[in-house]
């Protein structure tokens, strides 16, 4: 067997960017603040997890200025896991940026959760070799991302709430305006990225694919296995799951219960089997109690 | 053809689409009662620790080993590698295998994300180099003597054979080209 001489090995391509979040999809992806955590979420069956400093319903509460985790921190949960590590960086913060790459995470989440650094610009993150999630609220917004690299979008919710209510808005969002984009002649295309500030060839390649070019995941609020299931069933592709497993009466229990929930998404039985006995959820936040908004970060 | 991609996590969608586009009929398998009436199986890439959970849970791996250890012809990419591997290396001590291929498999050992790659291979049995891309992949450690290696990269060998399982360490699932799905049903008959 004989290697072919005109092949040259590339890496940090966007086949390969985006290949490794076609690899995560059907999972549940937990936010963790320690080693421990780390390990539950894996024994758990999570297909990747977050290191972050703070679990977003603990960045409400406390305020601050919310950054990027300490690199000993994030070193300690990749020593302890065997699956994909992702850290959060702020929005605009490309040295941030630049220092998770360095330590190897496998995925970088330029994150609302966190305080912006820069009110006008994401990150540009073709110049990046490690892939990056972005979050959105609608469709103009995913694009953009997009436009920006973004090789996986996931809906903004509102993260710390333990409320799903933001996140079936902005799935609705992105979806529905998907699906009406399929139905569009070609000037009404035109329209469209007017409207959504949106780059018209993304928009005509909706139009052609009937989806977004990365896949479309959702996090900000899921709190329970129903919620994993109905943002499944509206057509998320996996769940981030952040304040809602380990701000919850059992943990471990939980996790296992969403990432069934997740795989068996249209299985009502399934769903009802291991929704039960799973102690205390989180308590949540009602929209009307929320003073800052996460959601609204992001340009 | 019914043809069934296991679909408990990871790319199955991108498998199914490349199996009805070459003709076949791909049918979702997450649980037992989905293997029914399915000729074959696709193992997608995806987390091997969060798949062989899922196949326990669901009751499926006794039922996947069943139609296994009967003959049914299976085709598993990066993860689906790891799970039909007779021997898995850095994988978690609860972490499950068929063993339907003497393999010895690394999770993870051609690195991290930074280290994932794509590049062209010359592939046995096609005319032309085969574009192969490799996330977090694992590599190959061990062959056995009734294996066959069909493709090598760099001198590891990354895609395999024996009888009717054959492996990849890459994603063929993730290009437009389709034809080694398409050797795949043609050996299902």
């Amino acid at each position: 067997m004989t290697q072919d001489p005109s092949g040259t090995k590339q890496t940090g391509t966007i086949a390969v960017k985006r290949g490794l979040a076609e690899m995560l999809k059907g999972g549940v992806i937990m936010d963790v603040v320690t080693p421990e955590h780390a390990k539950i979420a894996e024994d758990s069956g999570a297909v990747a997890v977050m290191a972050l400093e703070r679990v977003p319903a603990d960045i409400r509460v406390q305020g601050g200025v919310a950054r990027m985790s300490d690199p000993d921190m994030i070193e300690g949960i990749k020593a302890v896991v065997s699956i994909p590590v992702m850290a959060k960086a702020r929005i605009g913060h490309f040295v941030e940026a630049q220092i998770l790459q360095a330590l190897g995470v496998d995925y970088i989440d330029e994150s609302e959760v966190l305080t912006p650094a820069d009110e006008a610009h994401h990150i540009d993150k073709f110049a990046f070799t490690v892939p990056f999630v972005c979050g959105a609220t609608n469709l103009g917004e995913a694009l953009r991302r997009i436009s920006e690299g973004a090789c996986l979008i996931r809906s903004k919710g509102e993260a710390g709430t333990g409320n799903i209510v933001e996140a079936v808005r902005h799935l609705r969002s992105i979806i529905g305006d998907i699906r009406r984009i399929t139905q569009a002649d070609a000037a009404e295309l035109f329209d469209w990225a007017k409207k959504l500030q949106a780059p018209l060839p993304l928009v005509q390649e909706i139009a052609e694919t009937g989806w977004l070019q990365v896949p479309l995941f959702c996090a900000g609020g899921i709190a329970t296995p129903a919620d994993a299931a109905l943002a499944m069933q509206l057509g998320a592709e996996s769940v981030f799951v952040g304040s809602g497993i380990f701000k919850s009466g059992e943990p471990e229990k939980r996790a296992k219960a969403i990432v069934e929930a997740t795989t068996h998404f249209r299985d009502a039985d399934i769903l009802a089997k291991v929704s039960r006995g799973l102690g205390e959820p989180m308590t949540g936040i009602g929209m009307d109690q929320i003073v800052t908004k996460l959601a609204d970060r992001g340009w | 053809m019914r043809v069934g991609v296991l679909a408990v996590q990871g790319a199955f969608a991108r498998h199914g689409a490349a199996l009805a586009e070459l003709g076949a009929e791909p049918c979702f398998v997450r649980t037992p009662a989905d293997l029914a009436g399915v000729r074959a199986l696709v193992m997608p890439g995806g987390e091997s620790t969060a798949m062989s959970r899922l196949l326990l849970t669901s009751g499926l791996f006794d039922a996947v080993q069943e139609r296994l250890d009967a003959g049914m012809p299976v085709f598993g990419t990066c993860a689906g590698m790891i799970l039909l591997a007779g021997e898995v290396l850095d994988g978690r001590p609860d972490q499950r295998s068929f063993a339907a291929i003497d393999l010895t498999v690394r999770r993870n050992g051609y690195g991290r994300q930074v280290d994932s790659f794509e590049q062209d291979l010359t592939v046995a049995g096609l005319d032309s180099p085969f574009h192969a891309v490799f996330i977090r992949a694992p590599v190959v450690i061990r062959v056995g003597p009734q294996a066959e290696v069909l493709a090598e990269h760099e001198g590891v060998p990354v895609l395999v054979r024996q009888g009717g399982v054959t492996v990849a360490s890459f994603h063929p699932e993730l290009t437009e080209d389709h034809r080694l799905h398409a050797q795949f049903l043609q050996e299902v008959g």
